[in-house]
């Protein structure tokens, strides 16, 4: 559920744009306007905001944005102001240009999204960079993690709850076969994980664990060096429980020496309209103190309010 | 009487049957069932049994074969296209038929209308195209295959030459190399051929032809589902002329004589014109004229409409 909170009646469009205009205007900015008023309308209000601006002042609210912030607040607002596809495409675009295993946006993009928002990123990632998402990430990985990766990115997965429980079975037990001969790139384990539905997927892991007795992710811990192995759990818990996933990336970004702003920012930016109120939840769970406070303690300045103004307070 | 024998063998032999002439002879022979009785005698269609004549069960098989093209033509064109290419793939993986279809399919459809047969597959058949293919296709070219399905090709123009120019001498090169290992499963080949765009492939298979002297499309000639991909990324109009042309051959199965009114349909509305112009280059005939002389009745009138006579 989405954590943003909006006043009771909201400005027009036009209206927003005058007090934004008002905000970059003379000597340094009013960041605080910016943020009461972007952090506080949802996605459709915030795409009018952006045409209207455009039509009256001439100039592409985003270059606007560009010149007056800086850093990391900068990029919060940049990223939070464009549509979820496109956001979604100047990640994976990013990412992929300078893609190492370690990297985990394109499997969030691939696997944290339904089957058309994915596809929505990938009509945006065309429209903006001239190339198919599918080329670059093949251009740009190798090895496994190319087999693994393409098809991943390039699935349309069933979005029914239907579960075939044979199929489910018969595939846990492949999936153990070869986990077991430590054959984990192996054509079987990829066509599993990058073209089955969720549902079955979620089926076939349940089955794996009553079948074998541990659950998937123990049995690929095997090896704790080895990358390719690190991306299938990653890939499995994604599309196991999205929220304690992401949960885990913003622990992780907050507990790291110094903050890692960037996954901070994007999970945060992403999820805020749409599952946000989980994964705060699961984080007070997991960490005995709120997202709210954590991201208070670890972050200052305009980028920590306008963090805090998109994940809500303690009691939202 | 021998020229309504005559009527009557022609109307049953080709692609469709003549309605109107036979119904002319129904009409001509009614109350005269020694008429039948002669026409039976006389005709291959029937043996003789005893004390009467039977009739051949392929007969009856391909008759009813035959009325049906008309009818195919009917509820495939009246379908929306999405569906269409998702009950045709669905067919080929759960009958066994030829996977060109699935290559002709996934290769000479727009980005979006094969975004299209994707989602009328999840509607129809709840599961995704590629789980189903990755999953029924236990040949060698299964990466291929899975990899063609799943593509969302970037449409526009823009092409980078330097790119186009080195994956032109990878293909070659996994081409050379065909003793070692198979070219359908090179993972190079594989993601040049299911990632790049139809123009930059254009322009790829454009520098093949200049570094190596041959077009890719000969290279590939050997190569049975790489041979497909190629052709049809290349230049689908040749395919589907081809494709057209082998339905009125004398060896042409089953599934070729189906291909007829696949191309025709799924065609018609699109490069119609362009096929006719090209298989009229490739086999000195107007595809019109071999229409009128292959097929029949209802069936032929539909090619021909849908063809743009």
């Amino acid at each position: 559920m989405s954590t943003l909170t909006f006043p009771g009646s909201l400005p027009s469009p036009a209206d927003d744009c005058e007090q934004l205009h008002k905000a970059f205007q003379g000597w340094g900015t009013n960041e605080g306007l910016i943020i009461s008023v972007l952090a506080h309308r949802p996605a459709a209000h915030r795409r009018e905001i952006r045409r209207a601006y455009a039509e009256i002042y001439g100039e592409d609210l985003l270059k606007a944005l560009d010149k007056e912030l800086t850093r990391d607040f900068e990029r919060a607002v940049l990223l939070w102001v464009l549509d979820a596809a496109e956001r979604d495409a100047v990640l994976a675009n990013e990412v992929v240009r300078k893609w190492s295993p370690g990297n985990r946006v394109l499997i969030e993009i691939a696997v944290a999204r339904t089957a058309d928002e994915l596809f929505a990123a990938k009509r945006a990632y065309q429209a903006r960079f001239k190339r198919s998402l599918e080329e670059d990430v093949a251009a740009h990985t190798n090895g496994d993690f190319r087999k693994l990766l393409v098809p991943l990115v390039s699935s349309y997965r069933y979005e029914g709850s239907e579960v075939n429980a044979s199929l489910a079975k018969s595939e846990a037990k492949m999936l153990h076969e070869k986990i077991k001969g430590k054959d984990y790139n192996h054509e079987e384990v990829i066509r599993i994980l990058t073209t089955r539905s969720k549902a079955q997927l979620l089926a076939t892991f349940n089955d794996y664990k009553n079948q074998f007795g541990n659950p998937i992710n123990k049995d690929l811990k095997s090896d704790p060096k080895n990358e390719f192995l690190s991306v299938l759990r990653a890939i499995i818990r994604c599309i196991t429980c999205p929220e304690r996933y992401l949960e885990k990336v913003i622990r992780l970004a907050i507990n790291k020496m110094g903050t890692d702003e960037g996954s901070l920012t994007r999970v945060i930016t992403t999820r805020a309209e749409v599952d946000m109120k989980q994964i705060k939840e699961l984080y007070h769970k997991r960490n005995s103190v709120t997202l709210y406070r954590a991201v208070k303690k670890d972050t200052t300045g305009d980028y920590e309010d306008f963090l805090l103004a998109l994940i809500g307070h303690d009691d939202a | 009487m021998a020229e309504e024998h005559e009527a009557l063998t022609s109307a049953f032999s080709g692609l469709g049957v003549d309605e109107s002439s036979l119904l002319t002879v129904i009409t001509k022979w009614r109350k005269q069932p020694e008429k039948r009785r002669g026409f039976r005698s006389s005709s291959p269609f029937f043996k003789p049994h005893g004390s009467f004549e039977r009739c051949e069960d392929d007969f009856v098989r391909s008759l009813k074969v035959e009325f049906a093209r008309f009818k195919n033509v009917t509820v495939l064109w009246a379908m929306h296209p999405w569906e269409r290419d998702a009950r045709w793939i669905h067919h080929v993986l759960h009958k066994a038929h030829p996977f060109n279809i699935i290559v002709e399919i996934a290769c000479t459809r727009s980005s979006d209308e094969l975004l299209g047969a994707r989602k009328a597959y999840h509607a129809l058949f709840h599961h995704s195209i590629e789980e189903d293919v990755a999953y029924r296709v236990k040949e060698n070219y299964c990466s291929l295959l899975v990899g063609l399905v799943s593509a969302y090709r970037y449409e526009g123009s823009r092409v980078d030459e330097d790119i186009a120019k080195s994956e032109a001498k990878a293909l070659g090169h996994a081409i050379k190399n065909a003793g070692t290992k198979d070219p359908v499963e090179n993972y190079e080949v594989i993601r040049i051929l299911t990632t790049r765009s139809k123009t930059h492939l254009k322009e790829t298979f454009r520098h093949y032809s200049g570094i190596y002297g041959q077009s890719i499309e000969q290279d590939f000639a050997d190569e049975s589902c790489l041979g497909e991909t190629v052709r049809c990324l290349g230049s689908s109009a040749s395919y589907f002329s081809k494709v057209i042309d082998k339905a009125f051959g004398e060896e042409a199965d089953k599934n070729a004589k189906d291909a007829l009114t696949r191309v025709v349909v799924s065609r018609s509305d699109v490069d119609m014109e362009e096929i006719k112009a090209v298989y009229e280059k490739q086999y000195k005939a107007k595809l019109e004229d071999k229409i009128v002389k292959n097929t029949r009745g209802n069936y032929r009138d539909a090619l021909l409409s849908l063809v743009g006579m």
